[in-house]
């Protein structure tokens, strides 16, 4: 093909279409979710986190302390699934900051916040495609309790409604770190401060013992401990109790999440220079 | 300069006046005033740092003026950013095209933002791809694609729905003369199908080639304005370099080169060389006729309009290419 060719070529894709209509906030949040989902594809390892770790921490503490902490491994798996599992998913949110913080510094939100479209919708895309790697690793958590020998008693329905609050608890806790991963430099300083949050959160937590034998000065932080209330909300809806105060204070926490973080997100996201 | 004139009657791509942008202290833009009519290209030209990238972006959206007003097709900049951003399209600096993915999942993906159904979507990511001559790369991931790839790749995303004004930051720095060369021709072909252009470059050649009227910026401030024959003419008629056939000749060719032209005459490192700044274009050929009529032989000659890197070095009293190091800062 000559070059007066090729021009042709260029100039009859580059001509007026006909403009499509503009789309709507959820089908560009889904158009973005689905950019999220097809970095899996090509960067599996990146499912690491919602795979190996959880099941690594499964094994490590039921069969270290297991015994030595509820008198035998199956007694302390009844215990550990549910929180595990919060454990899990809570440490999963901080990838949406790194990840988020690697689009900035790549140029790429450049283009999107160009666009035309509503503007929270990578965010809220990103966040939608967390929220299926949360599930993930929720699926994988309890497939490997059940194979253990975990046995809720709250069944199917009791798992499920466990899962769901962790999920909703998750993806509002995510706009924390949309915010860290927006005002710092490097993905490996949020990484860093991110990590550095959740650590004494969710070990200073119920997850792993009962706070009974605990000091108590470190029994009052446990207490109030989000994680902790979040982990009772979700051992009770599996264990087929219902605790309605707990459940009530997870929501609520999440809904000031998002309403407090949310709309920080976006400023920071608008404004960033 | 408040007196930029329309020089024909096409209605403004961009309309600007005295944009200003802080970054703490430092006044990174400091009263900028643009008049681009649609259908043109239009280029910045200017160091690292001088204010090119965040001018642009201030216009493409991505920025918020602390001081002045714009108007984008029409279209308020402060009032109706949306309506600014249906109408125009930025292709960054560093490459924005997202690197995991593959060419065609790239341009899939602005297409279905841009409300193309998923099979319109992936027809018009084809076309694209085709016309561009990415069709073979279509399913490699963007990080292997080379530099020209990738910002070929990135100019197609903008084009997925033909913006009226496109925003292209640098689009050849880094590249190869081919690549180049490919970049070229897809910014005449876009501006043949009607689109504005608004171009920053380092590139004096870059600015030359493309541009219809070039804006040369320096320290967030606009230092001279007009075609690349008007910024050229600015700073004098242009140099003459002759390079004689036998250097001994040089003193007596010195003595007849000054008294024709009436300037001051160069001698270079060369020692057959020699070179003279003229005052008119009709000198030059009044020179050469004189070393002719004195029987001194000229091996080589040339006579030209200054090049933009003289005008640059005219009008900042620094040349270009002290600035040329990236720091990626915003420029």
């Amino acid at each position: 093909m000559n070059a007066e060719q090729h021009m042709e070529k260029m100039k009859a894709a580059l001509v007026e279409h006909e403009r499509p209509a503009k789309p709507g906030g959820i089908s560009t949040s889904l158009t973005f979710a689905w950019r999220a989902l097809l970095k899996i594809k090509y960067v599996p390892e990146q499912l690491l986190d919602v795979t190996f770790f959880p099941v690594m921490f499964t094994l490590m503490f039921t069969y270290l302390f297991g015994g030595a902490l509820a008198g035998s491994t199956s007694a302390y798996l009844q215990f550990l699934i549910p929180g595990i599992l919060v454990q899990t998913v809570v440490f999963t949110t901080v990838y949406t900051g790194v990840s988020l913080n690697d689009d900035i510094s790549k140029g790429t939100f450049d283009r999107f916040r160009s666009l035309p479209i509503w503007s929270p919708s990578p965010l809220v895309g990103a966040l939608i495609a967390d929220t299926v790697r949360y599930t993930i690793a929720s699926i994988i958590v309890i497939a490997l309790g059940l194979i253990l020998g975990f046995r809720p008693l709250g069944g199917t329905l009791g798992v499920i409604a466990g899962i769901l609050i962790i999920l909703i608890f998750s993806f509002s806790l995510s706009w924390i770190f949309t915010v860290v991963g927006l005002l710092l430099q490097t993905s490996k300083a949020v990484m860093g401060i991110s990590m550095t949050l959740l650590f004494p959160i969710t070990f200073a937590s119920n997850i792993f013992v009962d706070p009974a034998t605990m000091p108590g000065w470190l029994r009052a932080f446990v207490d109030i401990n989000p994680v902790s209330v979040l982990t009772t909300a979700v051992r009770h809806l599996m264990g087929g109790r219902p605790a309605l105060a707990e459940i009530l204070w997870v929501l609520t926490a999440s809904t000031v999440l998002i309403l407090v973080f949310a709309p920080l997100t976006m400023h920071l996201y608008r404004n960033k220079q | 300069m408040n007196n930029i004139i329309n020089h024909d009657d096409r209605p403004l791509a961009v309309h600007a006046e005295g944009l200003v942008k802080r970054f703490g202290k430092q006044r990174a833009v400091d009263g900028i005033d643009l008049s681009i009519p649609q259908g043109t290209v239009y280029g910045f030209l200017g160091p690292n740092g001088a204010g090119k990238t965040t001018t642009m972006k201030m216009l493409a959206t991505l920025l918020k003026p602390d001081e002045g007003q714009a108007h984008i097709m029409g279209h308020d900049l402060l009032t109706e950013p949306n309506a600014v951003r249906r109408r125009v399209s930025l292709t960054g600096q560093f490459a924005s095209v997202d690197e995991d993915l593959s060419g065609i999942e790239n341009l899939i993906l602005i297409a279905r933002l841009m409300g193309y159904s998923r099979k319109d979507a992936k027809e018009r990511a084809g076309e694209l791809l085709d016309a561009f001559g990415l069709e073979e790369a279509a399913g490699r991931q963007a990080k292997k694609y080379s530099g020209g790839m990738r910002r070929r790749l990135d100019i197609a995303a903008s084009m997925v729905v033909r913006p009226d004004l496109l925003f292209l930051d640098e689009p050849t720095t880094g590249l190869d003369p081919r690549s180049r060369n490919q970049i070229w021709a897809i910014v005449r072909a876009l501006v043949s199908t009607g689109t504005t252009v608004l171009l920053t470059t380092q590139y004096l050649d870059e600015a030359d080639q493309l541009a219809d009227r070039i804006a040369v910026i320096d320290h967030g401030k606009i230092i001279a304005e007009g075609t690349s024959g008007e910024l050229k003419a600015s700073v004098g008629s242009g140099v003459l370099h002759v390079r004689l056939q036998d250097p001994a000749t040089r003193a007596k060719a010195q003595k007849l080169l000054a008294d024709t032209i009436g300037a001051p005459v160069h001698l270079s490192s060369d020692p057959a060389a020699l070179s003279a700044q003229l005052t008119a274009q009709k000198k030059g050929t009044q020179a050469l006729a004189a070393l002719d009529a004195n029987n001194i032989e000229v091996s080589e000659f040339s006579l030209g309009q200054p090049s933009l890197d003289e005008v640059f070095l005219t009008l900042t009293g620094k040349p270009t290419e002290n600035d040329v190091q990236k720091d990626g800062a915003k420029s």
